[in-house]
């Protein structure tokens, strides 16, 4: 099997896998950071969201083959000890349910608050709508990204 | 109701207490149970045995609580409000409180199911009672030491307080209070008095779940652990005939290829029964591999051939099953009261509905997986399922392994929604480490998981009502389902009693297609028929709508019925603080309001649902949500299920189908199965009602009137009534709704 050197969170990994494997897996069976969550493997759900090059994206449709000297960020890495603006919103308005989606939440708001700190409604809407929370923790999530939004801007 | 201000209850046999070598006290109790009189406490907290006790509570001599408990988490924040119980009546600061999901080594652990609301009803007193126990042995320690009386010591926020004004805290006393005997009677505080409940607090995981750590079964690892995925028959009423594994095998990352269910065949055939045990009795073929990805891939490679062995269903034929069940004769009568057949056959008008829904799969956001590491000394099995006992229980039958060598440890839920109460992957994952005696973690693939689930069934309602005089005389609900029938109390709720002539009728058929308890069983659409149908009712009776609920209640009030299980007062209360919060009938133009109001799960609900119109497509903008679920422990909490349930109840019952062709599940995956997303919620405004009453459960209770506020205020817009679910598919427009 191929090898691959990627960069995590600001640390070097050397792994062996498949070309295709999905990076997802690379990140949850082999580098053991389970944070990232895989909920449908196509692209649909948003629970497996990372960072590549600061810009959110798909973990379960990116092969590890791609994701070399990318520079990759997972929930793990968002912040040194959880204090990313987005983490304390999230904490102040205590959304988690069940919990299993909001890695994922928390990683495309956190990408897209970046790009645009003082979003609309609408603009949220339509930013997080990728990212299924079977939970419907939906109106806790848009609060807390008005949340974090504050704290940016 | 007033609350009582000293209760006093004897806890005494429930409950014992060691120091521990580490330092500390430790209690151990039971909710519902005395303790074993032969039931030892540890005093290591290595030792913890939940064989005998249902929880432990540690207090460390620096006066930090921390509660070992083996409830699981399903997203309903029991995990939070249970804990919150304890630390009202032993008064601690919340901040010195900590929660470790204990691991449930059991036999008897009486209440392991995170289902039906039921789990804070039930622990709602004991815990109270535990937590006060606790209490009163740290002032009775303290007493002693200072040699004055019990009753002249007060505690609070962990500090104990004498007359003089002296003060101990509780680590200060831990060592001797766990050697006291256990007191018998102890007062808990009066709710006026709470600091802890009904004050918002956060979720206990939250630090764990925004940054990532392992939590759920599916991020478990044991060194040495191999992935394995199953693969199951693709059409319900399949079995494997053979396979061809060699594309699997030359994988690099494949280990074996192996079959399993010999062993629940030979469970079923030998007539044992369990219900948790709902599952296909085909051979299956198991692949073993170093990664999930690999496992995944294996299992692509399989070449199996299938072969029907019972008849191979489709929804079209469900349909027509169950519309002829509807219009034939065979029903079960589950309440019969007056004689509706008289009051239909002289009335002066008949009003008749039929309202159809479709199978639902679960689709917990975390798939089905399971860890299990059979060895000849035990069975060790880690993961999200909310029945630990019966899967101790079943892998004790499958494997012929002592009940005593099973070690069931739970793990945070992905969500439940009732489809961890099966354990089918349990019995997978114990039978594949059985087989290889390795440890090892099946783990499904959305595809899996929605295509081999235990769905909601499919059900009809067929409702007729009678009108002579301008007034409701007879009223009588008749349900076909797949597999099952409406149970326990469902037919004594409203309207049962408030109609003289009432009649309730069941009918179902037995499909080869896996079925279960889905969130809120059977009210999750009998709500929305019901409520539909009352809606449509009003209008035919001239009525106002919430005058029509409002008059039948008071002919309840008026005549008391000893089965109903519904308060009448109480509906009415929520029924009128749903009509003040949501400005009924006052919106601007271009919004639609629907109205829908519920018993069920002991909580009393009423929605309002304010839709637009947007291109011939239903947007709901508001739901009002009035709720009557006694005291509020934790309102964040609280607030968080009540929404999660209007929205989720808004996802079903507009966008979600699901059905089958010749046993086959017709989507496999969020792109053809569609959930509720952020851009079609909702705002949900909750409101409680102020109560001093017992709680009630709220992981389900709002979920279920919420489809008929939402077709009610679609009514208002077009004119059209709906009555099949779900909605949007039945309204002729389309809408781009996937991701
Ligand atoms: S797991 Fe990647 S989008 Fe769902
Ligand atoms: S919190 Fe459970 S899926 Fe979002």
């Amino acid at each position: 099997m191929p090898t691959f050197t990627l960069k995590i969170n600001n640390k070097s990994h050397t792994v062996e896998a498949d070309m295709d494997t999905p990076l997802l897996w690379v990140l949850r069976d082999q580098i053991d950071l389970v944070g990232t969550k895989y909920g449908c493997g196509i692209g649909q759900c948003g629970a497996c969201n990372i960072h590549v090059n600061g810009n959110v994206m798909r973990s379960c449709l990116l092969q590890v083959s791609q994701a070399e000297g990318m520079d990759i960020t997972t929930i793990e890495g968002l912040s040194e000890n959880g204090d990313h603006p987005v983490q304390k919103a999230w904490k102040e308005v205590d959304v988690p349910q069940c919990g299993y989606c909001q890695a994922g939440q928390i990683m495309t708001a956190s990408a897209f608050l970046n790009n645009n700190p003082s979003p609309s409604e609408l603009e949220i809407r339509n930013a997080m709508n990728g990212n299924i929370c079977r939970c419907a923790a939906y109106n806790s999530i848009e609060e807390a990204v008005k949340v974090a939004s504050k704290k940016i801007s | 109701m007033k609350p009582s201000k000293r209760i006093t209850f004897n806890r005494r046999s429930f409950l014992k207490t060691s120091a521990l070598a580490s330092g500390g006290m430790l209690i151990g109790f039971n909710l519902f149970n005395a303790c074993k009189p032969d039931a030892k406490m540890p005093v290591d907290l290595s030792q913890l045995n939940y064989n005998d006790f249902n929880a432990f509570i540690k207090i460390s001599p620096e006066g930090k609580v921390t509660i070992f408990s083996p409830n699981p988490e399903i997203g309903q924040g029991v995990k939070t409000s249970m804990p919150m119980l304890i630390a009202e009546e032993l008064e601690v600061a919340w901040d010195d409180v900590y929660v470790e999901q204990g691991k449930l080594d059991t036999k008897n652990y009486t209440r392991q199911v995170a289902g039906g609301s039921q789990s804070i009803r039930q622990g709602w007193e004991p815990l109270r009672q535990t937590g006060a126990t606790a209490r009163q042995m740290l002032i009775n320690a303290a007493a002693a030491r200072w040699g004055v009386d019990a009753s002249e010591c007060t505690a609070k926020v962990g500090v104990i307080t004498n007359s003089k004004g002296e003060t101990l805290g509780y680590g200060d006393v831990v060592l001797e209070a766990s050697v006291l005997e256990v007191p018998e009677d102890v007062t808990l505080k009066d709710p006026k008095d709470f600091t802890i409940i009904g004050k918002g607090k956060g979720n206990v995981d939250i630090d764990k779940i925004i940054t990532g750590k392992p939590l759920f079964g599916i991020d478990y690892k044991e060194e040495g652990m191999l992935y394995a995925t199953v693969l199951r028959p693709p059409a319900f009423g399949q079995i494997l005939v053979s396979y061809d594994d060699s594309g699997a095998r030359s994988l690099p990352g494949v280990i074996d290829v192996i079959t399993i269910g010999k062993k629940v065949r030979d469970y079923q055939e030998s007539g044992k029964w369990n219900w948790s045990m709902k599952m296909s009795n085909s051979d299956k073929v198991v692949v073993i591999a170093k990664t999930t990805w690999d496992a995944m891939k294996g299992k692509s490679a399989i070449r199996a051939t299938w072969k029907t062995e019972t008849p191979l269903e489709s929804s079209g034929n469900h349909d027509s099953i169950l519309l002829d069940l509807l219009n034939g004769n065979e029903f079960n009568t589950m309440r019969k009261d007056g004689n509706v057949k008289e009051a239909f056959t002289s009335a002066d008008k008949v009003m008749e509905r039929v309202y159809e829904s479709p199978f639902l799969p679960h689709n917990t956001l975390e798939p089905m997986n399971f860890f299990a590491n059979v060895t000849p000394d035990k069975v060790h099995l880690v993961g999200p399922v909310q029945t630990p006992q019966a899967a101790a229980e079943v892998v004790s039958d499958l494997l012929g392994r002592d009940i005593e060598d099973i070690h069931v440890e739970m793990t945070r839920m992905g969500g439940g929604f009732g489809r961890r109460l099966y354990g089918d992957f349990v019995y997978e994952a114990a039978e594949i480490s059985n087989a290889i005696q390795k440890p090892i973690k099946i783990v499904s693939s959305r595809e899996d998981d929605m295509t081999t689930g235990v769905y909601r069934p499919s059900t009809k309602y067929k409702i007729a009502a009678s009108i002579k005089d301008g007034k409701l005389t007879g009223y009588h609900l008749k349900e076909a389902c797949v597999n099952g029938n409406m149970y326990g109390s469902i037919p004594n709720f409203f309207p049962a009693g408030a109609i003289e002539n009432y009649q309730v009728d069941t009918a179902n058929y037995k499909s080869n297609i896996t079925t279960g308890a889905w969130r809120a069983p059977f009210t999750n659409f009998l709500a929305s028929a019901e409520q539909s149908f009352f809606d449509e009712l009003a209008e035919e009776l001239g009525l106002d709508r919430v005058q029509l609920h409002m008059d039948l209640l008071d002919k309840v009030k008026k005549n008391p019925d000893p089965k109903i299980d519904y308060s009448p007062e109480r509906l009415q209360g929520v029924l009128k603080l749903a009509v003040e919060k949501s400005n009924w009938g006052k919106t601007e133009a271009g919004v639609y309001q629907g109205l829908s109001v519920y018993y069920c799960h002991n909580t009393h609900v009423a929605e309002v649902a304010d839709i637009t119109m947007e291109n011939g497509v239903p947007n709901v903008k508001k739901v009002t949500c009035a709720i009557d679920c006694g005291i509020v422990i934790n309102p964040l909490g609280a607030m968080n299920q009540a929404k999660g349930g209007v929205i989720d109840g808004i996802g079903h019952a507009l966008y979600s189908d699901f059905g089958f062709s010749n046993g086959i599940p017709q989507s496999n995956n969020f792109n053809t199965y569609q959930l509720i997303r952020m851009g079609q919620t909702p705002k949900v405004d909750v409101h409680f009602i102020e109560s001093n009453i017992d709680p009630t459960g709220l992981g389900e209770p709002t979920l279920p009137p919420v489809g008929a506020a939402v077709a009610n205020a679609i009514y208002k817009a077009t004119g059209k009534r709906l009555t099949k679910q779900p909605y949007i598919s039945n309204m002729n427009v389309s809408e781009k709704v996937l991701g």
